[in-house]
C-alpha cells in the first residue's frame, strides 16, 4: 500500500464576477509516494504546490480526480488521525501558550489524555521550545512559530507528514534544525511529503522529487538519478599563471581566479589536457566529473515549459 | 462528540482572553449609577426603571457581543489560517461549526449570569427587599438567553460565507427586523398580491424577537404564561437548529483559499 | 465522498424539518402572545415620550403603530368584541408621530366615535383627534368632513355638523358633496336621505377597507329600513282595503300594489309574517338595521359585509 496516491487530481477555480472564467490551478496530477520516502514537491511560486496540499488535506475540493492516503480516500475523516500537516507561513491562536496549543491539538487528534502531558513536554523539548512552553504565542518569533507548527504536525505520531514550505522564513540555524528533524522522521520510517522552492534542501533530504510548473507535473524521479546525468565533461583545477596554449583548441573552457585556473574539458580530451599540464609542469589540484545539479534539471524542465508556451503561442 | 466540546471550550477561552468579559465592568457602572440616581425619585417607579434598564442593557450588551464575536467565528479562522491545522485533524467541519457556536453561546450565558446578579443586587438596593413577582425576572433573562441563541446562530451562518463587515450588517439588520417581526406580519396581512407573498415569507423567516421580549411585562410584575415559555423555548431551538443546519450546508463544500 | 454526502443529507433534512417546526411554533406563539404585545405596545402611553424615543424615525414608527391600531381593531372586531379601549391611545400615538397620516383620523372618526359594540364609544376623543388633524392639515377637506360626520351621527349636533361641512367647502379641491351636506343639515337633518348621503360620502372619501366596509354595511341597513318602511305602508293599505293582513305576496301582486317579490340587498325575499309584519330572512347579515328584526332579537356584535 502506497503512502500517497494521487489519481488525476485537478482543480480549476472559477473566477470573475459571474464565475464564468476558469483559472487552472492544477492539471490532472498523477503521483505516487511510497511509505518511508521523503518526497520533495518542487516548483516556483504559484505553480500549484500549495493547491495540491490543500486538495490532499480536504481544505479545497477537486474539480476532478481522487487521491488516497494509506489506502483510504482523502475524504475519509478517520485518516486524518494518521497524518500531520504544517501549512505555509502558519499562524496559530495567539492567545494560547505553546503548551496549551499542543494540548488543544492533541485533544482534537484523539490523543489519549493520560499520555498527553508527557508527549507534549517531550515534543516541545524536541523542537527546542521547552523554555517557551508557557509563553503566549503572540510573543513568538517566526522561527519559533514554525517550530510549534512542526510540533503540532508530528505530535500525534502520524505516519505521513505533509509540510508546505517548512523552511520559509527561517535563518540558517533554524533551517538546519528543521532538516535534522525531517531526517529524524525519515529514520523513524515516516513518510514526508514537503513542498519547497529551495533546491539545495530538496537535494539534501529527498529520496525522490517531483517538479511542478504552472499547474502541470514536469518531471518525477530519484534525486540520485536526476543528478547523475554526467554532462560528458570533466572539471580540472590547477594553480598557475595564465592559461597554457593549446587548451582552447582541445575544447577547454577556462576561468582564471587569481592564481587558480578552473577548466571544464570534454571527457574525450581528458588525457590530452593532462599531457599539456604535465608538459607545463602545472600541478593539478582537483579532477572531477561534472554532475548536473538538481538546479540544472529543474531549470531545464522550466525552460521546456517556456519553450512549449512560446512554440504554442 | 468530545471534539465539539473541546472546540467550544477553546472558543470560550478565546473570548475571555480577548477581554470580552470586561464589558461587565461597563454594565456594573451603568447599573449602579442608575440605581443610585433612581433611589432619589418616588417609590413607585424605581423598581420599574431598574428592571427595565437592567434587562434592556443585558439584552443590548449581549447583542453587541454576539455580533462582534460571532461575525469572526469562522471568517477569522479562515483569514488567519488557524483553521487549516484544525481541519487536518479528524475534525468534521460540522463539528467545528457547532463547537464554535456553543462556545460563543456559553460565553454569553456566563456573561448574562453575572449581569443577572447585578440586576438583583440593584433591585435589592432600591427596593430594600425582593417581592415574589421578582421571580419572573428570571424568565425574562431566560428569554434573553434564547434571543442570544438565535443571534449567535445567525452570526455563525453569515460568518461561514461572508466577510465580517457584511456579516455584522446582516445580523444586525435581522435583529432589528426580528424585533418588529409581528408588525411585519401585520404589514403582510394588509398588502396584496406578490408583495403579500413576499412579506409573509419574510415574516416567517425572520426571527421573532418580539415574542421573546417580556421586559415590559416583568417590570410591572406581571406573570408569564407557561405556554409562552414552552413555545418560545421550542421556537428558539427550532430556529437556531435551522440556521446552524444552513451554515453546515454552506460550509461543508466551501473551498478554503 | 460518502462522509460529506451524509452530512449534507442530514443537514438538509434537519434544515427543512426545523423550518417547518419554527413556522408552526410561530403560529402558536401568535395565539399565545397577541394581547401581551399590545400591553407592551402601550407601555409608552405618552405620545410625547414615544416621539422622543423614536430617534427621528417618526415616519416608520407611525406606520408601525398604525398597523397595530388596524390589527387591534380588526382582530377585536372579528372576535366580536364590545370594547376597544386601546384604540384611542394607539391612534393618538400614531398621529403624534405622523400628524399628516389622514387615514388615521378617518379611522378614528369612524370607529372611535360610535357607541359600543360598533366602536369605542368615545365621540369626544374622536373630536379631539380630528381637531388635532385639522390643526396640522388645515387644507385637508376630508378632515372637515369627518368632523361634521361625528357631530351629525354620534352627537346629533346638527348645527355644529353644518358648520364643519361649511368650513370644509373652503378647503382647496373640496368635494362638491360638502356643500350639499351643509345645505342638507338645515332642512333634512335626521332623515334617512341625509344618512344615506353621508355614508356614500364616507365611502368615497376613504380608501381604507375597514371604513368602506363599514359604510357599505350602513348603506345596506338604510336600504333595508327604507324598503321595510315602504312595505309596511303597502301592507297597511291592503289591510285597510280588505280588512285583514295579506297572507302572501301573491295577493299583493294580484292587487297591483306590488310589482314583484321584494328582496333585501342580499337578494333574499323579505318575510311576510302572519300578522302583517315584515322581517328579514337573515337579520344577522344586517347590522345597524332599525326595522325587520324578529321580536326579542338581540343583535350580536356587528360584522362588516
Amino acid at each position: 500500500m502506497a503512502a500517497i496516491e494521487i489519481l488525476g487530481l485537478e482543480k480549476t477555480y472559477k473566477v470573475g464576477f459571474w464565475r464564468k472564467r476558469g483559472r487552472l490551478a492544477l492539471r490532472p496530477l498523477h503521483l505516487r509516494v511510497e511509505r518511508g520516502e521523503v518526497f520533495g514537491f518542487l516548483g516556483p511560486n504559484g505553480a500549484g504546490k500549495t493547491t495540491t496540499l490543500k486538495l490532499l488535506m480536504g481544505l479545497v475540493f477537486p474539480t476532478g480526480g481522487t487521491a488516497r492516503i494509506l489506502g483510504k480516500d482523502i475524504n475519509d475523516v478517520e485518516i486524518k488521525a494518521k497524518i500531520g500537516f504544517l501549512p505555509e507561513q502558519p499562524y496559530f491562536y495567539d492567545y494560547l501558550t505553546a503548551k496549551e496549543l499542543l494540548e488543544y491539538y492533541a485533544q482534537l487528534s484523539g490523543v489519549d489524555v493520560k499520555s498527553c502531558a508527557r508527549k507534549i513536554d517531550a515534543m516541545l523539548e524536541r523542537v527546542g521550545l521547552k523554555d517557551s512552553a508557557r509563553v503566549q504565542l503572540r510573543k513568538f518569533s517566526k522561527g519559533m512559530l514554525q517550530r510549534v507548527g512542526l510540533a503540532q504536525a508530528i505530535l500525534h505520531d502520524p505516519e505521513v507528514v505533509f509540510l508546505d514550505e517548512p523552511m520559509s522564513g527561517l535563518d540558517p540555524m533554524g533551517r538546519r534544525e528543521v532538516r535534522d528533524l525531517m531526517e529524524e522522521l525519515r529514520q523513524q520510517g515516516k513518510t514526508v511529503f514537503f513542498s519547497t522552492h529551495i533546491l539545495s534542501d530538496a537535494e539534501a533530504l529527498c529520496d525522490r522529487v517531483a517538479i511542478i510548473h504552472e499547474g502541470v507535473l514536469r518531471g518525477v524521479g530519484h534525486v540520485a538519478e536526476l543528478t547523475s546525468a554526467v554532462a560528458g565533461k570533466v572539471e580540472m583545477i590547477w594553480n598557475g599563471n595564465g592559461v597554457p596554449a593549446g587548451l582552447a583548441a582541445l575544447g577547454a573552457e577556462c576561468h582564471v581566479i587569481g592564481d587558480t585556473i578552473r577548466a571544464v574539458v570534454p571527457e574525450a580530451q581528458q588525457e590530452a589536457v593532462l599531457d599539456v599540464l604535465r608538459r607545463e609542469r602545472l600541478r593539478l589540484v582537483s579532477l572531477m566529473p561534472v554532475r548536473s545539479s538538481l538546479e540544472d534539471y529543474y531549470l531545464q524542465k522550466l525552460n521546456a515549459t517556456a519553450q512549449e508556451a512560446g512554440g504554442a503561442g | 462528540m468530545s471534539r465539539v466540546v473541546h472546540i467550544a471550550t477553546n472558543t470560550f477561552r478565546e473570548a475571555v482572553r480577548d477581554r470580552v468579559l470586561y464589558n461587565l465592568i461597563a454594565y456594573a457602572v451603568l447599573l449602579s449609577g442608575a440605581a443610585i440616581l433612581v433611589g432619589q425619585i418616588s417609590i413607585e417607579i424605581e423598581r420599574l426603571i431598574v428592571v427595565n434598564l437592567g434587562l434592556t442593557a443585558v439584552s443590548l450588551f449581549g447583542v453587541v457581543i454576539a455580533i462582534f464575536i460571532g461575525i469572526g467565528l469562522v471568517s477569522k479562522e479562515i483569514e488567519k489560517r488557524t483553521l487549516y491545522t484544525v481541519l487536518s485533524r479528524p475534525v468534521r467541519r460540522w463539528e467545528f461549526l457547532v463547537g464554535k457556536f456553543l462556545g460563543l453561546t456559553g460565553t454569553l450565558v456566563v456573561n448574562t449570569f453575572f449581569m443577572a446578579i447585578g440586576v438583583f443586587l440593584a433591585l435589592l438596593y432600591v427596593s430594600h427587599g425582593f417581592q415574589s413577582s421578582d421571580g419572573w425576572i428570571l424568565v425574562a433573562l431566560y428569554f434573553i438567553v434564547l434571543q442570544f441563541l438565535i443571534l449567535c446562530s445567525l452570526a455563525l451562518l453569515f460568518s461561514s460565507f461572508s466577510s465580517p463587515l457584511l456579516s455584522a450588517v446582516f445580523t444586525f439588520a435581522l435583529f432589528v427586523i426580528g424585533s418588529f417581526a409581528e408588525d411585519l406580519r401585520g404589514f403582510a396581512g394588509m398588502s396584496r398580491g406578490l408583495s403579500r407573498w413576499l412579506a409573509t415569507a419574510a415574516a416567517y423567516l425572520v426571527p421573532n424577537f418580539s415574542a421573546l421580549n417580556v421586559i415590559g411585562q416583568v417590570a410591572h410584575g406581571q406573570p408569564i404564561a407557561g405556554q409562552l415559555i414552552a413555545y418560545n423555548t421550542a421556537y428558539a431551538l427550532a430556529y437556531s437548529v435551522m440556521v446552524i443546519a444552513g451554515a453546515v450546508l454552506i460550509f461543508e463544500r466551501r473551498n478554503l483559499k | 465522498m460518502s462522509g460529506s454526502r451524509k452530512v449534507t443529507a442530514v443537514a438538509s433534512v434537519v434544515l427543512l424539518t426545523s423550518l417547518a417546526a419554527s413556522v408552526f411554533l410561530l403560529r402558536r406563539l401568535d395565539q399565545v402572545h397577541p394581547s401581551a404585545t399590545l400591553e407592551e405596545v402601550l407601555y409608552f402611553n405618552s405620545p410625547k415620550w414615544v416621539k422622543r424615543l423614536s430617534l427621528g424615525y417618526d415616519g416608520l414608527l407611525a406606520d408601525i403603530y398604525w398597523t397595530r391600531a388596524v390589527q387591534y381593531f380588526g382582530g377585536k372586531h372579528r372576535a366580536g368584541a364590545t370594547d376597544y379601549k386601546l384604540l384611542y391611545p394607539l391612534l393618538e400615538i400614531t398621529t403624534a408621530l405622523d400628524p399628516k397620516l389622514i387615514v388615521a383620523y378617518q379611522f378614528g372618526a369612524n370607529f372611535l366615535a360610535p357607541k359600543a359594540p360598533e366602536g369605542a364609544g368615545m365621540p369626544d376623543k374622536a373630536i379631539t383627534l380630528v381637531n388635532y388633524g385639522i390643526q396640522n392639515n388645515p387644507n385637508e377637506w376630508k378632515l372637515y368632513y369627518e368632523l361634521g360626520f361625528i357631530y351629525y351621527m354620534d352627537l346629533k349636533d346638527y348645527r355644529k355638523a353644518a358648520d364643519a361641512f361649511d368650513r370644509g367647502t373652503k378647503a382647496p379641491n373640496a368635494h362638491p358633496f360638502l356643500r350639499l351636506l351643509a345645505a342638507q343639515m338645515a332642512e333634512h337633518a335626521g332623515e334617512i336621505q341625509t344618512a344615506r348621503m353621508l355614508w356614500q360620502a364616507t365611502y368615497v372619501s376613504s380608501q381604507d377597507k375597514h371604513i368602506r366596509a363599514n359604510a357599505t354595511t350602513h348603506l345596506a341597513a338604510l336600504q333595508v329600513d327604507e324598503d321595510i318602511t315602504e312595505l309596511e305602508k303597502i301592507v297597511a293599505a291592503y289591510r285597510e282595503r280588505t280588512g285583514k293582513p295579506p297572507s302572501s305576496y301573491t295577493q299583493l301582486i294580484a292587487t297591483g300594489m306590488l310589482r314583484g317579490v321584494p328582496v333585501d340587498p342580499d337578494g333574499n325575499p323579505y318575510r311576510l309574517m302572519g300578522d302583517g309584519r315584515i322581517e328579514l330572512r337573515n337579520p344577522e347579515n344586517f347590522p345597524f338595521v332599525a326595522k325587520g328584526l324578529p321580536p326579542g332579537y338581540k343583535p350580536g356584535p356587528p360584522k362588516f359585509r
